[in-house]
């Protein structure tokens, strides 16, 4: 019975063991990048980038067709771009990096949108752009794993200097020059981890397996380790339970995963030891007398 | 087979000998401006309406009319337009809007009024799942992959046409009556070549459900992961559906759309093993050059490629 409902159907089909594996490589990639996102007060700025990869896989698409290479580095180039030009506008001028994050986002969105349109009597673009993660090819399996993989040696090789960065950046500065370094290596790590979540989730739903886990995360626990190890947990059993819900249930996938990353995080902000509702409000009878 | 499509054309050439020296005919100085919603149509009213007709097709070759986005350029199309031609049953979801926006005065003719509508659920006797929320009990647009009906569209549009415009009544009715014989000549093509065929259920498989009238015409039956729409994502307890019934069940070959993503029926191909039996045309004729550019071309074609999968070749 439990067999049945849970390893059953990832016996019996392949796209269900290629959507898992799939699944797991964004789950453990993109986590971490989504603890860090949060802990610099940059959720929302995951969200803008993942608009901005927009335009350079759409190029990506029209330059090669449905090439997974090309999109991969469109998207890539696209995201750098307006992630390193927001922050050049907010080194260099009055503008705070918000708001000309925003801007560029939007202006790259725009872009995209415009581009997507040029071919708007075709298939429609935005299908193709982002897989589902019921169809991953061996390519983009590779993709997924290669991201995964790097994302984890880099996050690992840069922690010290993360997290230095997350709790004091100025003190970060005055006494190394990494600073810079771990700053532009993370934006990197954070757009390559959209990219693939694009290719194997769809739309938009990339970033929420990447934020939602870090967010719920923050309600068990206040260690940077546990904060990492908590939000990889909540990914991946996101990722597990979200794909049998579409097995069992007949939704989509996409949307499925995400909704129980979802489902967790407001678990969490509900009943989570540290920081939650019930830790501040539920008042617990004293045990003395 | 083949003195059919002769004969045809013979008569085709008749009616065209007889439309050139018919006396009534007088060649409007400006061509009729009129619109069709996606290529398939926009093809059968040219060739109905010939010269006195300048169409315009919205959704182009390839396109896929179930997403397409209108630009300015299709609405002042459709505001110079005198008759609008759509599919009807749904299919131009985006059509209502369209319209209104456009400040279109003319008239619009729904081409698929009169024919017998299939459901979109339930046509298939399989337990193929269904989204509930798209395509519950809603009618199934796709109607022109039965021949019978292409011949109910034909005369829809020429009708409209010539209500439109009394003057070329002998010259409409004329090119649609040789259309008319077109499209019965293949229809007999077709009858004979399904009866060489073993016997047995007849299955393949698409990516969309857009071949539900073909089966019902003509028996052939088609089995798809995503919905009748090309807009839903499928979900995978579809696919999961699909795969046991392709296992279980004797499938001749799984086939590509021209205008739904491949990646899905690639999976399918790669976890079942099937063969992938070429491209289908659903939804959208091919490039001019190409092998659907014409509604009988892409009837033609379709037709070879399923019979060649369904009879091992």
């Amino acid at each position: 019975m439990i067999y049945d409902a849970l390893v059953a159907p990832f016996l019996e089909f392949a796209f269900m063991r290629r959507a898992l594996v799939g699944c797991l490589a964004i789950a453990l990639g993109a986590t971490p990048v989504g603890v860090f996102l949060m802990l610099r007060r940059m959720s929302l700025t995951g969200d803008a980038m993942a608009h901005a990869i927009l335009p350079g896989a759409a190029i990506g698409f029209l330059v090669a067709g449905l090439s997974l290479s090309a999109m991969t580095i469109g998207g890539l180039v696209a995201g750098m771009a307006v992630a390193l030009a927001a922050g050049f506008v907010a080194r260099s001028t009055t503008l705070r990096e918000d708001a000309s994050l925003a801007a560029f986002y939007l202006i790259s969105l725009a872009a995209g949108v415009l581009i997507v349109s040029v071919r708007g009597s075709n298939i429609d673009l935005m299908n193709v752009l982002f897989g589902t993660v019921l169809a991953l090819n061996d390519d983009a399996l590779f993709l997924l794993v290669a991201i995964s993989t790097v994302t984890m040696a880099a996050i690992a090789l840069l922690f010290r200097p993360l997290v230095m960065e997350c709790l004091d950046p100025s003190f970060l500065r005055s006494v190394s020059g990494s600073s810079s370094l771990a700053h532009y290596a993370f934006l990197v790590l954070a757009v390559l981890n959209l990219v693939g979540g694009f290719h194997a989730l769809g739309t938009l739903m990339a970033v929420g397996i990447m934020i939602l886990p870090a967010a719920a995360a923050r309600f068990w626990t206040r260690e940077i380790g546990g904060l990492l190890s908590v939000a990889m947990l909540v990914g991946v059993v996101s990722s597990v339970c979200g794909l049998l819900v579409s097995f069992h249930w007949s939704l989509p996938s996409g949307p499925a995963i995400v909704l129980v990353a979802g489902l967790i995080y407001t678990g969490s902000v509900i009943a989570g030891p540290i920081g939650s509702l019930t830790a501040r409000y539920w008042v617990r009878p004293h045990l003395e007398a | 087979m083949r003195f059919v499509h002769r004969f045809s054309q013979a008569i085709l050439t008749v009616f065209l000998a007889l439309a050139l020296v018919s006396p009534g005919r007088v060649v409007a100085a400006e061509p009729m401006p009129v619109v069709a919603t996606f290529s398939i149509l926009g093809d059968m009213v040219q060739t109905i309406g010939g010269a006195r007709v300048q169409v315009t097709t919205l959704v182009g070759p390839n396109g896929d009319p179930h997403v397409f986005r209108p630009t300015p350029r299709h609405a002042q199309a459709m505001a110079g337009a005198t008759l609008v031609f759509a599919n009807g049953l749904g299919f131009e979801g985006w059509m209502e809007r369209l319209v209104e926006a456009s400040g279109f005065r003319g008239r619009m003719i729904l081409v698929s009024q009169g024919i017998e509508t299939l459901e979109a659920e339930g046509h298939h006797d399989h337990e193929h799942q269904h989204k509930a929320s798209d395509d519950h009990g809603a009618p199934d647009p796709h109607a022109w992959h039965d021949l019978g009906n292409g011949k109910i569209y034909a005369r829809n549009i020429a009708a409209a046409l010539i209500a439109a415009d009394p003057p070329g009544k002998g010259f409409y009715e004329q090119r649609r009556d040789a259309f008319v014989l077109e499209i019965a000549a293949l229809e007999q093509e077709l009858a004979a070549s399904l009866a060489t065929l073993p016997p047995g259920p007849h299955r393949v498989v698409t990516s969309h459900d857009a071949f539900g009238y073909f089966d019902h015409a003509y028996g052939i039956e088609f089995l798809a992961p995503q919905g009748v729409s090309t807009e839903a994502e499928a979900s995978a307890k579809d696919l999961a559906g699909l795969i046991r019934q392709i296992r279980g069940q004797k499938v001749a070959a799984v086939f590509l759309e021209n205008i739904a993503d491949p990646r899905l029926i690639e999976q399918i191909q790669r976890e079942t093993g099937a063969r992938i039996g070429g491209t289908l045309y659903s939804g959208s004729l091919s490039e001019p050059d190409g092998p659907a550019a014409t509604y009988l071309a892409m009837m033609r074609h379709n037709i070879s490629a399923l019979l060649a999968a369904l009879r091992g070749k």
